[in-house]
C-alpha cells in the first residue's frame, strides 16, 4: 500500500465532511459576506481564534 | 530513441495533470469567492499557500526543533524566528493603528496554558506533526497524521469545552508588547534566542539552509495577508475544534453546558457553515495544497510504514493530547508560538519555552511507543 490510499482516503472524507457541513448548516449568503479585507473596513474583527479567551 | 518515445506521453501526462492540479485550486477558491464571500474564497487561496509551502518546501516545526534537540542544528528554528519576526515588523504597528479591525493573536499566561505548552511540545514530536504539520502531512498521505487528525479534532473541541476550568485555576492579565516599542523589544527577544541557539549550536551546523529561508519569506507575507484579510492572524486549532463541535452537535450533545461553546459567537459559527470559519478555510487549504504537492511530485507512490500495534495506540492518545493541550495552552505552534509572539503576546514566549522543553521529552518517547526504529 502506498500514500495515495490514505491521501486519497483524507480528500474523499474532506470533501464528504464539507458537503455535509454545507446541507447541515445555515444557508450561506455571498451578500451578506464582509468586506474582501478587513484593514481598511471600519469593521471589528470578529472571526474566532485559539488564542481567544472568552469573556463571561 | 526508444525512451524519448516513452518519455514523451509521461510528461504529457506530468503536464496535464500539474494544469489540472492548479485549474483545481483556483475553481475551487473562486466557487467559494463566488457562493459563499470573496474573503472566504481569499482564505481558502491563503490557507492553500500555506499547504503548498509547508509541504513545497519541506518545512515545518516539529523537524527543525527534533533538529536542535537531537543534532543541535538550529537552522530551521532561525527560520522560524525569521519568519516570526518579518510578521513583527508589520503586525504589531498594524495592530497598534487599526486596533478595532485587526486582532493579535493575545492570550493570558497561565497554569494550565503553561502545562498545555509543554503536553504538546512532547506529542508533536511523538506523532512528528504539531499544528500545521498534522494537516500537511495527512494531505500528502501521512498514515499516523491521517489518525492523529481526527483525535485532533476531539482534542481540541474538548479543551475548548472545559477551558475555562482550567483558567480557573490560574491566569494572568493579558500581556503584550505593543506598537513601535513592542516590535523593537519582540525582535530583541527574538535576537537574544537566535543568539542563544547560535551558541548551543553545533559548529559547522549553524547556517540557514536556502530553502528555509525562502519558507521563512513567504510564510511570513501568508501571515500577513491572514491577518490583512481575515483581520486577525493565522491559527489552527479553532478550526478544529469546530470540526469536533459541529459533529458533537450533529449526535445531539448539549454544547449549552460549555462555558466556551455557549457564547454566542461560537454557537453561530457552529450552526453556520465551516465555509464562513476563517480557520476552517485555512486548514482545509493547508490540506488541500500539501495534497497537491505531493501529487505534483509524484510523491504519494511512497509505501506506508509498517508500526506496531502500540505506536497506533499513541498516536489516537497523542492526537487528542495534541487537541487538548493546544486549547488550554491558547494555541499551537502556529497560533501561540508564530502569531502570538508575531503580535506581540507574551503567552506566545511562554508557550515556547514550554513547548520545547515538552518536545525534549517527546523525542525520547518516541521510540519507546514503536513509532521509530529504536
Amino acid at each position: 500500500m502506498t500514500r495515495k490510499i490514505t491521501a486519497l482516503l483524507l480528500i474523499t472524507l474532506m470533501i464528504c465532511f464539507v458537503a455535509w457541513d454545507l446541507a447541515a448548516s445555515e444557508p450561506v449568503n455571498p451578500f451578506q459576506a464582509p468586506p474582501l479585507l478587513a484593514l481598511g473596513s471600519g469593521l471589528a474583527a470578529n472571526g474566532a481564534h485559539c488564542a481567544a479567551l472568552p469573556s463571561r | 530513441m526508444t525512451q524519448e518515445v516513452d518519455t514523451a506521453p509521461a510528461r504529457s501526462a506530468h503536464v496535464t495533470q500539474r494544469a489540472a492540479l492548479i485549474g483545481a485550486a483556483l475553481v475551487l477558491s473562486l466557487a467559494v469567492a463566488t457562493f459563499v464571500g470573496a474573503r472566504y474564497g481569499l482564505l481558502l487561496l491563503i490557507g492553500l499557500g500555506f499547504g503548498i509551502v509547508l509541504e513545497g518546501l519541506r518545512f515545518g516545526f516539529a523537524g527543525p526543533w527534533r533538529a536542535m534537540i537531537v543534532r543541535r542544528e538550529p537552522g530551521g528554528v532561525f527560520a522560524h524566528l525569521l519568519a516570526i519576526g518579518l510578521v513583527a515588523v508589520v503586525a504589531i504597528p498594524l495592530i497598534a493603528s487599526h486596533g478595532t479591525e485587526l486582532l493579535g493573536a493575545r492570550a493570558p499566561v497561565g497554569f494550565a496554558m503553561v502545562g498545555g505548552a509543554f503536553v504538546f511540545g512532547a506529542c508533536m514530536q511523538i506523532v512528528m506533526g504539531c499544528g500545521s504539520g498534522t494537516l500537511v502531512n495527512a494531505g500528502s498521505g501521512n498514515p499516523v497524521s491521517l489518525l492523529a487528525l481526527p483525535f485532533f479534532a476531539i482534542g481540541s473541541f474538548a479543551g475548548a469545552f472545559h477551558l475555562l476550568w482550567w483558567t480557573d485555576l490560574g491566569i494572568l492579565p493579558v500581556i503584550a508588547f505593543e506598537g513601535m516599542q513592542g516590535t523593537v523589544v519582540t525582535l530583541l527577544a527574538l535576537a537574544a534566542v537566535a543568539g542563544l541557539l547560535y551558541f548551543m549550536g553545533k559548529p559547522g551546523s549553524r547556517s540557514m539552509p536556502r530553502r528555509y529561508v525562502v519558507a521563512a519569506v513567504l510564510l511570513a507575507a501568508l501571515a500577513l495577508a491572514n491577518l490583512v484579510v481575515a483581520g486577525q492572524p493565522w491559527g489552527v486549532v479553532y478550526g478544529l475544534g469546530l470540526w469536533g463541535a459541529k459533529g458533537a452537535a450533529a449526535i445531539g450533545m448539549d454544547l449549552s453546558s460549555s462555558g466556551f461553546w455557549s457564547t454566542t459567537g461560537n454557537i453561530e459559527r457552529v450552526q453556520n457553515s465551516l465555509l464562513t470559519d476563517v480557520t476552517s478555510l485555512t486548514n482545509l487549504g493547508i490540506i488541500a495544497g500539501a495534497f497537491g504537492v505531493a501529487v505534483w511530485r509524484g510523491g504519494l507512490s511512497t509505501t506506508l510504514p509498517q508500526l506496531p500495534a502500540r505506536a497506533w495506540v499513541a498516536t489516537v492518545i497523542a492526537g487528542f493530547l495534541l487537541g487538548y493541550s493546544s486549547r488550554l495552552a491558547f494555541g499551537c505552534n502556529v497560533g501561540a508560538f508564530f502569531s502570538g509572539i508575531s503580535t506581540g503576546s507574551l503567552h506566545g514566549w511562554a508557550w515556547f519555552a514550554a513547548a520545547f522543553t515538552g518536545a525534549y521529552y517527546g523525542i525520547r518517547l518516541r521510540p519507546v511507543l514503536g513509532l521509530e526504529a529504536r
